[in-house]
């Protein structure tokens, strides 16, 4: 079975992020960029199929500048087979992400798709959906345990109230949780096998999509600071100024 | 608050903008080191080291290691933390790939100790002293040993170590008494006792591979009668694996000021089996080439913990908010100003980072000479780089360490009481980084090591690779204006270096114990104008980057860094000159019985 996973570039989770000083978005000029943990579990998982013997090839895909080749890189170091880059300087966002990863599925013809369930750069937790819709294919978000059972899938998903099991039928979409697994470290000699794995580059013109985006940044800014807090005397002093300042009550 | 982050950005400067690390992909055998792999190399051992090493690093400090009827356990986790190392590779990283090593260049190698020195400098020991003692083995074992040992000591299921220091003898080693006596069948029974064996016995390998030195029943006097046996704990097997237990025990442990998560063992040599490494008598030269590599390594101990101290002084003042700034408050809507704002705290931590920089490009310097004097074709081109590394050497071990334990001193200092309290994890470095001064030869012994064996050496040959160098930049940058407060300084400290050597060498011919007396004290001005050629060489590439682009701020700070070295660091060179001028009488003066 042939796998493929999405790895996006994000601004490492370490970073300290900085509102650029015209509000159009988040500084990421001079910052630690790395793969978004979510797509780290992806390939984690991935790679321990293929270790168990249930996938035959990993194709990691990531999408954007000509530097998520380094992105794609570390997926191959940890144990995926070739990459494929789909390069562009334009913003992407999660439906033109899904539409071309639909295309780069339609050459590839994977059978089990796995993807982070967010990404912690704009955290929209909506990219594997759309791609499961657009493709048609089950889909099994939130995976906190993925098995496969012959042309099946159980996803274990983590839901508010608990984990649900969901039986999925193959070719389908799964987005990792984090207790799904722990990503390994990539190892010394994986590090050098990986510049010698292919990596190919499309771009979306090639793909026939177009990325245009269709939202509109108005404005990012800082959350507030948060205020100091106040002491109170009494509970009769905590009531009034729940009731009369919070307002809460 | 200890906190660490691999300095990556910096390490991208030293080996790319400031260095050619590119050029090491040319040399023979390292064609893969290419500086996006050696890059993509730094960035996952970095996180190996903050996520995995840093943890444990005060855990080990408080548990340190236990010892019971001649078995030694190491803290918890480092079992766990030591597999993730050895299945990683990291073990072999510079090792030969005949003996499945990576091939990878000492460059590469030098900056990974780092990190692992700055998360966790205990834990580096072992496979710090495995890697020597694969070198010694690579260099001077038989074809049959290497065999049997180097495949272990590459992937890390071996552990190695290195057996000098007796009881009544560490620096002066021609008083070894351990002995070697022919069994007839070639191999050797090894009798004696060695204290102060780091890594002498712990349990996170099969094995343990103890380098030794002894002497043979026909020995001569002194160091010319020391021999060097490999003496493994358990003697290999006929199938690659281990066999008999060999008569090597640990006896004890040593209670120690810092890394306490570092075995160091009295290992009792009892009739144990060995075989010979090299020629006869020939084990302190064997030693010797080894040696030079780890004084390299303690030195690259000192530039890590010295990194970690700043990066935790760093941050710990910016955030602790006490005092106000003196023209006013700089924050007046906190209660205090951090204490970033004051003067004194500034000079600390400008101290701690001028200082570190400048070694860690020195580092990058003599890591790719190294590699050049290993690997380069032209055997004139491999000569001149030799001699460079081997008159450094003594100045990376000494000043370095020097760095290290001022800048441990330096961040305990800028955080208060804070940090003398053991919770913070500062005082842990100054602890930690007060033997990295001592062993591997203690930097009094560096120091003359460089005066009395690398400067005479070849009529001066080691001092003209460093020289000429220096004045030739020199020279260069003379018509550029905007450098003259860069090349004018260390013009100004490279002519005192000069007068100082001359001193030394013309007074030292008459009298030893005036190169004695001047040893150290040269040491640091030579070490002074190293680091002043060294952030010369930063500004240059500094100055055309610092006022557009992304990255201007970090050259801004290299620039302001530099300023602050040749005005508030730099000018010790002159006292430094005036001490040594001063020459040996007043050292020498007083009579033994009067102090
Ligand atoms: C934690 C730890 C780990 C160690 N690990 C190892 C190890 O793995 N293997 C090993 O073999 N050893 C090891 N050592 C030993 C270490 O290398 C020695 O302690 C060191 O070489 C100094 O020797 P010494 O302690 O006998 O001091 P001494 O040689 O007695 O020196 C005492 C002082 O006299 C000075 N001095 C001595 N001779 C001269 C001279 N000729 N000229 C000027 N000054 C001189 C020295 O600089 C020093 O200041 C370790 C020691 C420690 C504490």
């Amino acid at each position: 079975m042939k796998l493929l996973v999405a790895v996006k570039r994000v601004v490492d989770f370490n970073v300290k992020v900085r509102v650029k000083a015209d509000k159009s978005g988040v500084e990421t000029a001079n910052v630690k960029m790395s793969m978004n943990p979510f797509d780290e579990i992806a390939v984690e998982e991935a790679v321990r199929m293929k270790e168990a013997g249930v996938a035959s090839e990993i194709v990691a895909v990531s999408l954007g500048v000509a530097q998520c080749q380094e992105t794609i890189r570390t997926a191959l170091a940890m144990g995926a087979d070739r990459g494929i880059l789909v390069q562009t300087d334009a913003e992407l966002q999660p439906l033109a992400v899904a539409k071309l990863l639909k295309a780069v599925i339609e050459k590839e013809q994977p059978k089990l798709v796995i993807l982070g369930k967010q990404a912690i750069d704009d955290d929209c937790n909506q990219t594997g959906q759309m791609l499961a819709a657009l493709l048609g294919w089950a889909q099994g978000t939130f995976a906190s345990k993925v098995k496969v059972e012959g042309e099946q899938l159980l996803v274990t998903r983590e839901v508010d109230g608990g984990l649900e099991t969901v039986r999925l039928k193959l070719p389908a979409v799964v987005t990792t949780d984090l207790r799904l697994n722990e990503p390994r470290y990539a190892s010394l000699p994986n590090i050098m096998k990986a510049k010698k794995k292919p990596i190919d580059t499309l771009t979306p013109e090639a793909l026939g999509v177009d990325v245009t985006p269709r939202l509109v940044t108005l404005k990012v800014e800082e959350p507030p600071k948060r205020q100091a807090g106040k002491k109170v005397g009494s509970v009769q002093e905590l009531l009034d100024k729940l009731r009369n300042e919070a307002r809460v009550i | 608050m200890t906190t660490y982050k691999a300095p990556l950005r910096e390490y991208r400067f030293v080996l790319s903008e400031l260095f050619d690390v590119g050029s090491l992909a040319q040399l023979p055998g390292y064609t893969e080191a290419t500086p996006d792999t050696i890059e993509a190399i730094l960035e996952e051992a970095g996180k190996l080291c903050e996520e995995v090493l840093f943890p444990l690093n005060r855990s080990g400090d408080e548990e340190g290691c236990h010892y019971e009827n001649g078995v030694v356990r190491t803290p918890a986790g480092f079992k766990e933390a030591y597999r993730a190392f050895r299945e990683g590779g990291w073990t072999s990283l510079a090792c030969d790939p005949e003996w499945g090593g990576q091939g990878l260049p000492h460059t590469l190698a030098f900056f990974v100790e780092e990190m692992v020195c700055s998360t966790n400098m205990s834990f580096g020991m072992y496979p710090g002293l495995s890697h020597g003692a694969y070198r010694a083995l690579s260099m001077h074992g038989t074809e049959a040993q290497k065999k049997t040992y180097l495949p272990k000591l590459a992937d890390g299921t071996w552990s190695g170590t290195m057996c000098l220091t007796e009881p009544h003898c560490g620096t002066d080693l021609g008083q070894i008494r351990t002995k070697a006596i022919p069994a007839g069948d070639g191999k050797y029974r090894i009798t004696g006792t060695k204290i102060f064996i780091s890594a002498g016995e712990h349990d996170l390998t099969d094995n343990i591979v103890h380098l030794v030195l002894a002497r043979l029943p026909d020995a001569p006097e002194g160091t010319r009668g020391i021999s060097l046996f490999v003496v493994p704990k358990f003697l290999p097997g006929p199938d690659g694996g281990i066999g008999a237990r060999n008569g090597v025990r640990c006896g004890s442990i040593e209670h120690k000021m810092g890394i306490k998560a570092s075995a160091t063992c009295v290992m009792n040599f009892d009739e144990a089996e060995g075989e010979l490494v090299g020629a006869p008598h020939k084990g302190m030269r064997a030693m010797f080439t080894m040696m030079n590599a780890a004084r390299l390594g303690v030195g690259v101990q000192g530039l890590g913990l010295a990194e970690t101290a700043y990066q935790g002084a760093r941050a710990y003042a910016a955030e602790r908010l006490q005092g106000r700034a003196l023209k006013g408050p700089a924050y007046p809507e906190k209660p205090a100003d951090p204490i970033i704002v004051h003067p004194d705290v500034r000079r600390m931590l400008l101290t701690m980072k001028a200082t570190i920089e400048a070694a860690r490009a020195l580092a990058a310097w003599t890591a790719i000479e190294l590699d050049v004097s290993e690997k380069h074709p032209d055997p004139e081109r491999r000569q001149e780089a030799e001699d460079l590394v081997a008159l450094l050497t003594p100045i990376v071990k000494a000043w370095f360490t020097d760095v290290g334990f001022a800048a441990a001193n330096l961040g305990v200092q800028i955080m208060g009481g804070h940090g003398y309290i053991r919770e913070h994890g500062m005082e842990q470095l100054v602890r930690d980084a007060r033997i990295t001064q001592l062993y591997e030869g203690t930097n009094g012994i560096q120091a003359l090591d460089l005066v009395g064996r690398k400067l005479p050496m070849h009529m001066g040959r080691l001092l003209r690779r460093f020289f000429h160098p220096v004045s030739g930049f020199i020279e260069e940058q003379a018509a550029d204006q905007t450098m003259a407060e860069f090349v004018l300084p260390l013009a100004k400290a490279f002519g005192k270096l000069q007068q100082a050597t001359a001193h030394i060498a013309q007074a030292g011919l008459k009298d030893p114990d005036e190169a004695g007396a001047a040893a150290a004290d040269y040491l640091k001005m030579f070490a002074l104008t190293a680091s002043a050629y060294m952030w010369a060489k930063t500004a240059k590439i500094a100055l055309a980057k610092s006022e557009a682009g992304e990255d201007a701020g970090f050259y801004r700070a290299k620039l302001a860094t530099a300023r602050f070295f040749m005005a508030r660091l730099l000018p010790e060179t002159s006292s430094l000159l005036t001490v040594i001028a001063s020459g040996a009488k007043p050292v020498m003066a007083l009579e033994a019985e009067a102090f």
